[in-house]
């Protein structure tokens, strides 16, 4: 089965919509280590991708994914800033240098999709895992997605790793500044990371 | 829960709408360019041979950024979202418009957020072959311990730091000496906060945080960062007291030396509220035998509605005084 680029924008308007549905309670859960922002910035970000993406191409046959995953990455960018316009701008930049210039790829190739996503977001933000951010989500994602691991795997992963965020003192980013107070709440981007690689696994 | 009770039209219009009140009740001092309108640019200030002071951030902490651009202070500041930072373009934008040849500074609170976005410009610009560096301000003092000082917030000590690394750049100084300046600034400059009750988004008008009634958190960030202690709501005596306790340890100033003091609100907090703490720290920084040089008291750095205080005090040399005592005309802060 072949991944293309009506389902790329299939998929970012997914995104959007399950970023829309979840936004409160993504505030919610950053409003207890947080600043109580991260569902809104979700919720903007992915529509401006969704949006970015279909202001290119009326007619989605002869658009590369890259240059659709581009589009996003700005779109997102220029939406939100924050924290997770960098992080997320680079990781669709880095989905779009994976798949290269091609109108479709096979849907299995996906897998690589999670993995260039996932170092992207290492790349920009220099998260480690443990330190309860949302690459404690992408990272075990990524791992398992590298190593063949079946979709419905891959997704586990991303979930026991947001799951474990409960249990972690926040290192990096404005959690940090909590100490043990961060502890007993999950980190809320690495409950977003999970809904999009969630997103993602449903297509291979 | 009930939403929060705000004159907006609708959340996601918030900050545009805003900016749009700000120019048309400020439009002698402030500029937007076509096509980057989250970028407020001074009318005056800006000019061939001098370095470009470039600040931001998040919206919601009016007059923090945008009401410090003008001629002697910013030469221009990128608008974020509510609590979120601006994008690089913005940043952009606002450094090909100031630009006199001499680099930019960039100088913002030390948050995750702002330091990829400022990043991401830096790196930009490089392509067009403007050299912006960057001083993160860090003057929360109880967001981290003293000797982690580089990793603490930015917040309301903001107003002086930028006040001396823009005077410094009015002045026609080099990008190596206003950099100098800044971190020096940033270096002397203390602040601590109170927080009373919360504030809300114009997103959501959910309250960000949940605060019992008769209680106050000691520390807490502007954006509602959960601080270092939260306890009973205490006398503004005892509060003032808890915080100069902490600032006055980390000063460690001799007696004769002079300051700069901040009494801000966080939002909703009268003036009479800020004027009974100022009362206090006046107090304790005459027993501490220094000289009150510069008193600033009002809101100059909120976090919307959220309720609460914080003081900032900036121990002060020569230098430093001078800066402050240097004219700037901005659209909500002047020095004459």
């Amino acid at each position: 089965m072949d991944f293309t680029a009506k389902d790329l924008q299939a998929l970012l308007d997914e995104l959007a919509r399950v970023m829309a549905a979840e936004r409160d309670t993504l505030c919610a859960l950053d409003g207890e280590i947080g600043d109580a922002d991260h569902g809104i910035a979700m919720e903007q970000g992915m529509a401006a991708a969704a949006s970015a993406a279909r202001d290119l191409a009326a007619d989605l046959e002869d658009c590369s994914l890259q240059d659709l995953f581009n589009a996003a990455a700005k779109g997102f960018l220029n939406a939100v800033g924050a924290s997770s316009g960098p992080l997320y701008a680079t990781a669709f930049m880095r989905a779009g240098k994976q798949v290269g210039p091609a109108t479709s790829i096979a849907a299995d190739d996906l897998r690589f999709v999670i993995v260039a996503m996932a170092d992207g977001i290492t790349h920009r933000g220099k998260a480690e895992t443990g330190q309860k951010t949302m690459i404690d989500a992408w990272r075990p994602a990524a791992d398992i997605a590298a190593a063949g691991g079946t979709s419905a795997d891959v997704l586990a992963a991303a979930e026991a790793g947001a799951a474990s965020t409960r249990d972690m003192v926040a290192t990096l980013g404005r959690a940090a500044r909590l100490g043990d107070r961060s502890l007993g709440h999950p980190d809320p981007g690495a409950v977003s990371a999970t809904l999009i690689v969630k997103a993602i696994c449903m297509r291979f | 829960m009930d939403q929060t009770q705000k004159l907006i039209n609708a959340g996601e219009d918030a900050v545009d709408e805003m900016l749009s009140g700000i120019m048309a009740a400020h439009g002698s001092h402030l500029w937007r360019p076509e096509n980057a309108p989250r970028a407020v640019i001074a009318r005056d200030g800006p000019r061939k041979g001098k370095v470009g002071l470039i600040i931001g951030g998040g919206s919601g902490h009016e007059p923090t950024f945008l009401g410090f651009v003008g001629k002697g202070l910013a030469d221009a500041a990128a608008i974020g979202n509510v609590f979120a930072s601006p994008p690089p373009q913005p940043v952009v934008d606002a450094a090909m418009a100031v630009d006199g040849g001499e680099g930019v500074l960039f100088m913002y609170g030390n948050y995750a957020g702002d330091v990829m976005n400022f990043d991401m410009a830096a790196e930009m610009l490089e392509l067009e072959d403007i050299e912006a560096r960057t001083v993160l301000t860090t003057d929360d003092i109880a967001s981290a311990p003293r000797e982690a000082r580089a990793t603490r917030r930015g917040v309301a000590g903001n107003v002086f730091i930028f006040k001396a690394a823009g005077a410094a750049a009015d002045k026609g100084l080099s990008l190596d000496e206003v950099e100098r300046v800044a971190r020096h600034a940033n270096d002397r400059t203390y602040t601590m906060g109170v927080a009373l009750s919360a504030c809300s988004l114009p997103h959501t008008r959910r309250p960000n945080f949940q605060l019992a009634a008769g209680e106050m958190e000691i520390g807490m960030g502007i954006h509602g960062e959960p601080g270092v202690r939260r306890g009973p709501l205490q006398s503004a005596d005892a509060v003032a007291d808890e915080i100069m306790d902490a600032i006055l340890a980390e000063m460690a100033a001799g007696a004769g030396d002079e300051v700069a003091v901040l009494v801000n609100s966080l939002g909703s907090t009268p003036l009479m509220e800020l004027y009974i703490l100022y009362a206090r720290v006046a107090e304790r920084l005459g027993e501490a035998g220094l000289n009150i040089h510069t008193s600033l008291v009002g809101p100059y750095c909120t976090s919307m509605e959220m309720a609460g205080a914080s003081i900032t005090v900036m121990h002060l040399d020569s230098e430093l005084k001078q800066m402050l005592d240097h004219p700037c005309d901005c659209a909500m802060f002047q020095v004459r």
